[in-house]
């Protein structure tokens, strides 16, 4: 299951943060497709990433303006 | 609450003493033209030439090896760039966390080619890219304190000059070896702010890439501020002398700043934890936005810096966390003048813990 969450027009710290939300009803193995145009977010969600051990699956810009981050719940 | 301190002697350190003493006797007697054969002018000739004895000596340099400029940023622009203009072709390099002054003074110069940096903000060590004019590598990191191998990618240039902005650790550290040219700033050692200082090594290829003055030294445009360059020398003459003890001092305390702030949740130390600059130290939480931060601190006593997005006129987040893949946003930079003491640093992180809990409150009900 893939939950989309589009945090287009929000600026850091906000994608972040629905990123955080979202995860909280998340099995093992589901993602997240998080969509954002704040500049920070393309260090911001990696950065997560990192700090809370999940995996970034990958990214992808979208049509329209902005990048889509798809984050898979490792644990 | 009266507790509190000013934790951002990396963006200005407060004027030294020394400084305040030598700038009040200067104006007095530092006012005329250095040029003038009067003795006016020669009063203001001989502090002068004090002032560049003293700094040269400081940094362990040549006295004919150093100019003053009227901040770090034109050093910054001179040395750079002088050095450019020297080589005659190829194009500039830098690390991808020099200071904006760097990254400007390329971008001026036509472009660069941008070395990336380790998850500690470091540069690897190896020959600069084919066709290099230039090679800019700071001694150490303005926003994050992590040291360069400057006299190592020196080793392996090729015979490419280093530029080194020194601005972040001159007076604190010695000068690293390996550059053509460097750059430091007054009001970051506790001199007057409008002083910085441009060093060429003798020898070096360095050609002057903006219209040249006839003052008393050709690297430098514009009348001579001898009362500030003489106080900038007095405090750097007093921050080398006291600079072992200070060092260790502050290394204790930033040491305990990092282990403390670790243990808040999501909060992530960034930097090198040992080799790096003695009085700074940078973390960022997550969930917060760094403004907040800064503005509630600053309403508890604190006065630290931010390099998240939402601090920064242009909205976008610190190219230096960037590069090293840290969190951008709930950034703080806190960095401890000579004077902080151990209460300071204790007064910060006993309330940070709650503050930063508070905040995330805040914004998980927004």
């Amino acid at each position: 299951m893939t939950v989309e969450v589009d945090c287009r027009g929000q600026v850091c710290p906000l994608p972040v943060i629905a990123l955080a939300k979202a995860f909280r009803d998340l099995e093992v193995g589901e993602t997240v497709s998080l969509l954002a145009d704040d500049v920070a977010a393309a260090v911001d969600v990696p950065a997560w990433c990192r700090m809370k051990g999940q995996e970034l699956v990958g990214t992808e810009p979208v049509v329209g303006g902005g990048t889509r981050f798809v984050v898979r719940r490792t644990a | 609450m009266t507790s509190g301190a000013y934790l951002d002697a990396a963006s200005s350190e407060p004027l030294h003493p020394a400084a305040r003493e030598a700038l009040l006797a200067a104006l007095d007697q530092g006012y005329a033209d250095p040029r003038r054969l009067h003795r006016a002018g020669r009063s203001a000739r001989l502090l002068l030439d004090n002032a560049r004895a003293v700094v040269a000596e400081a940094l362990d340099v040549r006295p004919d090896e150093v100019s003053f400029t009227a901040s770090g940023t034109a050093a910054v622009h001179l040395g750079l760039l002088g050095l450019h203009r020297g080589a005659r072709e190829g194009r500039i390099a830098h690390t991808a966390v020099e200071h904006s002054a760097v990254l400007h003074a390329a971008q001026w110069a036509g472009g660069a080619a941008e070395l990336p940096v380790d998850r500690f903000g470091r540069v690897e060590v190896a020959p600069p890219p084919r066709g290099t004019s230039v090679l800019a590598v700071q001694a150490a990191n303005h926003e994050v304190g992590t040291l360069q191998p400057v006299a190592e990618l020196a080793a392996v240039a090729d015979g490419v000059p280093l530029f080194t902005d020194a601005c972040a650790s001159a007076g604190r550290l010695p000068l690293p070896d390996g550059w053509s040219a460097a750059a430091a700033s007054a009001h970051k050692w506790g001199g007057p702010a409008g002083v910085g200082v441009l060093l060429v090594r003798k020898g070096a290829r360095w050609r002057h890439p903006f219209p040249v003055d006839e003052r008393i030294d050709e690297r430098a445009p514009g009348f001579e501020n001898v009362p500030a360059a003489l106080a900038a020398a007095a405090a750097l003459q007093a921050v080398v002398a006291d600079r072992d003890e200070v060092d260790a001092r502050q290394r204790r305390l930033i040491e305990r700043v990092r282990r403390a702030v670790a243990l808040i949740p999501d909060v992530d130390v960034v930097g090198d934890p040992v080799d790096r600059l003695p009085h700074l130290v940078t973390f960022s939480c997550l969930y917060l936005d760094g403004e907040s931060l800064v503005t509630e601190l600053d309403r508890l006593g604190f006065g630290v810096a931010s390099g998240s997005a939402c601090t920064a006129s242009t909205l976008t987040p610190s190219h230096v966390l960037a590069a090293m893949g840290a969190l951008t946003h709930g950034n703080v930079r806190l960095s401890l003048t000579r004077d902080t003491s151990e209460a300071d640093v204790d007064g910060f992180l006993a309330v940070l813990p709650a503050l930063v809990e508070r905040l995330r409150a805040e914004v998980a009900h927004r």
